[in-house]
């Protein structure tokens, strides 16, 4: 059972690949099943994940603890939501819809207020001239990153501002900051096109070890 | 001759005596030597030992508090250091719910700490701590064992929720600052001031972009990411697939939208039944025009790549929160030739956007996109109000390097919020 789940698992693997050639009924049939076996996949884990663990085992424990009588809120949300399968009453489903995207939101300001304004702006405040401890001496690297450090944070929200136009001392700092934010795109690209290869490794090791054996 | 011989003989007699002499007298010497390190090693060894059963010295103005700015639950016990607090091992945190007996250890702090927090009390009960400063050492058998001192109890303390976060009150502070600025603007707005909004290259080159699928008679595709409706780039996507729908009813264009969360297939039907509503065109719209794929990443990408490839899309939009299927879709886009305008908040998404689309919206210009393409005032004044709180804040930033590099005070403390 095992060897044969290895062969359908690489011969899949390879039908993917066949993309890179170009799209053909090998892809597709690889492409359907993938689709209808995820979409099916994750239809069974949220029932259970969700409504099964969350809800049903919330409102009727087993375990002799107390009912949470808040999960009926829930799913009465839900029940509203499967609303708009009715042209007549349809429009109430907007209502759920409403307070999920407003739930959201309020309970993300704060915590996107705090992750990326407050302690952004503590990291940034810094004493930028770095002495050593012992020597008293002034550490060139690390005043130098600290100072770009600084630059790259305010040329960069210089540059995220939309009711000034960039032009003059304001366009030049914001052209500063595009530049910075350039370089970091590219040391990302390339620390994250090193994961993909790892990733691509991962398969070819696949295909090699366990399904040809070419490998140790 | 024999004489001689005679003498050298008893000279012989008289080294080789001495000899022995001094061999014999420092054999006994030497073991009188030996006998006595032995002996000093074995004191020695016994005092290491006693000195190492030694309870250490406990802890010293030991403390124990709600934990304060929390949902309760906790509490918060502290203490001076043993002053052996180099030779322990840890300090054990003792709890009782009674004055006297029934401890039993709750937690665990290695040396060197001096508080630890029991995050498994309940609120409105009473309960008596002391901490145990443990060391940790060999005895004669060579087996681990432990020496320990406790501190005086203290308690009854009880744990309780608080309905504010002391430690956020600057946070606070600059909360209502950057709202009440918002909320200025947003009325300045409505009373019909302009508010100027700078050119956004990749917001401006929508109009193109469904104008060139209107031409070349082919779909647009709209990819509103993989995450849901919790996430505020979706969000911000779905604002902007409104504008775009308004745009592809007017003229008429195939707009599709495969969507791998189930919320956000009905938000976006939503979105555009009401867009094509609003240029006049509710009969053009087509709730299949939002289909869902799967929830799944790659299966998600796989679909879409198979879609675009088949249908050669002469637009392609990526409106949202994006992962590793961004290379992947935003490549299979291009190969297709479609031309591609990409705007994420994902740092590590945008630089494979800024590579393969024709346009990208870095971060905050995603959700500013949405103010930009409707003009509507009160997007347009929390726009601006949200510009005031990044000028508050680059001038805090400026003011604070200038304070911690001249000054002593640490002017940081302040924004850091835990």
């Amino acid at each position: 059972m095992e060897l044969f789940g290895i062969w359908v698992a690489a011969l899949l693997t390879l039908g993917i690949f066949s993309f890179l050639y170009k799209d053909n009924p090998v892809y597709k049939i690889c492409e359907s099943i993938f689709i209808g076996v995820s979409a099916g996949y994750w239809a069974i884990a949220n029932f259970f994940d969700a409504l099964h663990k969350k809800f049903w085992v919330g409102v009727f424990p087993t375990d002799g603890s107390d009912p949470n009588y808040m999960l009926w809120f829930g799913a009465l949300l839900g029940v509203l939501m499967l609303l708009r399968l009715s042209s007549k009453i349809g429009w109430i489903a907007r209502w759920p819809l409403a307070f999920i995207v407003g739930a959201t939101a309020g309970l993300y300001m704060m915590l996107y207020f705090v992750s990326n304004a407050m302690n952004q702006v503590a990291s940034t405040m810094r004493d930028v001239i770095v002495t050593s401890p012992e020597t008293h001496l002034i550490m060139w690297g690390e005043t130098i990153g600290s100072i770009l450090i600084v630059i790259g944070v305010v040329s960069g929200l210089v540059y995220f501002f939309f009711s000034k136009e960039h032009k003059g001392v304001f366009g030049y700092t914001a052209r500063v900051g595009i530049w910075f934010l350039m370089i970091t795109f590219g040391a990302h690209f390339g620390y994250t096109v090193m994961s993909r290869m790892s990733l691509l490794i991962g398969r070819i090791d696949f295909l090699f070890r366990d399904w040809l054996h070419l490998l140790n | 001759m024999k004489l001689k011989n005679s003498q050298h003989i008893s000279t012989l007699y008289t080294s080789l005596f001495f000899t022995l002499f001094v061999l014999i007298f420092s054999t006994l010497t030497s073991q009188a030597q030996t006998e006595q390190e032995m002996f000093d090693s074995v004191q020695t060894l016994i005092l290491q030992a006693e000195v190492a059963a030694t309870p250490p010295a406990p802890v010293t103005m030991l403390s124990a508090v709600d934990n304060p700015n929390d949902k309760g639950g906790a509490m918060l016990i502290s203490w001076e250091l043993s002053v052996d607090d180099a030779d322990l091992k840890s300090y054990f945190v003792m709890r009782s719910d009674t004055k006297v007996g029934g401890f039993e250890q709750v937690g665990e702090a290695v040396r060197g700490n001096s508080s630890y927090v029991d995050n498994k009390v309940e609120d409105d009960k009473e309960y008596y701590y002391y901490v145990n400063s443990v060391k940790q050492y060999t005895d004669f058998d060579g087996n681990e064992a432990f020496a320990g001192a406790g501190s005086q109890s203290v308690g009854p303390i009880v744990s309780s929720a608080q309905w504010f976060n002391m430690a956020r009150v600057y946070c606070l502070f600059f909360v209502l600052l950057v709202s009440g600025a918002i909320m200025f603007y947003i009325n300045k707005a409505k009373s019909g001031a302009e508010i100027y909004v700078r050119k956004i290259a990749g917001i401006d080159a929508v109009d193109e972009a469904v104008g060139r699928a209107t031409e070349m008679g082919r779909k647009i595709f709209f990819i509103p990411g993989i995450q849901d409706m919790n996430d505020v780039q979706t969000i911000a996507g779905i604002a902007i697939l409104g504008r775009v729908g308004e745009l592809a009813a007017q003229y008429e264009t195939w707009l599709e939208v495969p969507v791998s969360k189930s919320l956000v297939m009905v938000t976006a039907r939503e979105t555009l039944k009401e867009a094509y509503t609003k240029v006049g065109r509710p009969d053009a719209f087509n709730q299949d025009q939002v289909h869902y794929l799967t929830d799944d990443q790659f299966g998600y990408a796989a679909a879409i790549d198979g879609m675009v490839v088949r249908e050669k899309p002469a637009t392609i939009f990526y409106m949202g929160a994006f992962f590793a299927e961004s290379l992947i879709l935003a490549e299979t886009g291009n190969a297709a030739g479609a031309i591609q305008i990409a705007g994420t908040a994902m740092p590590s998404q945008l630089p494979f956007f800024v590579a393969s689309c024709d346009y990208t919206l870095l971060g905050e210009e995603l959700f500013a996109a949405s103010a930009y393409l409707s003009k509507e005032p009160r997007q347009l004044g929390s726009l601006k109000g949200q510009d005031f709180g990044k000028l508050i804040f680059m001038t805090a930033i400026i003011l604070g390097v200038l304070i911690e590099t001249f000054t002593d005070v640490p002017v940081s403390k302040y924004f850091l919020v835990k």
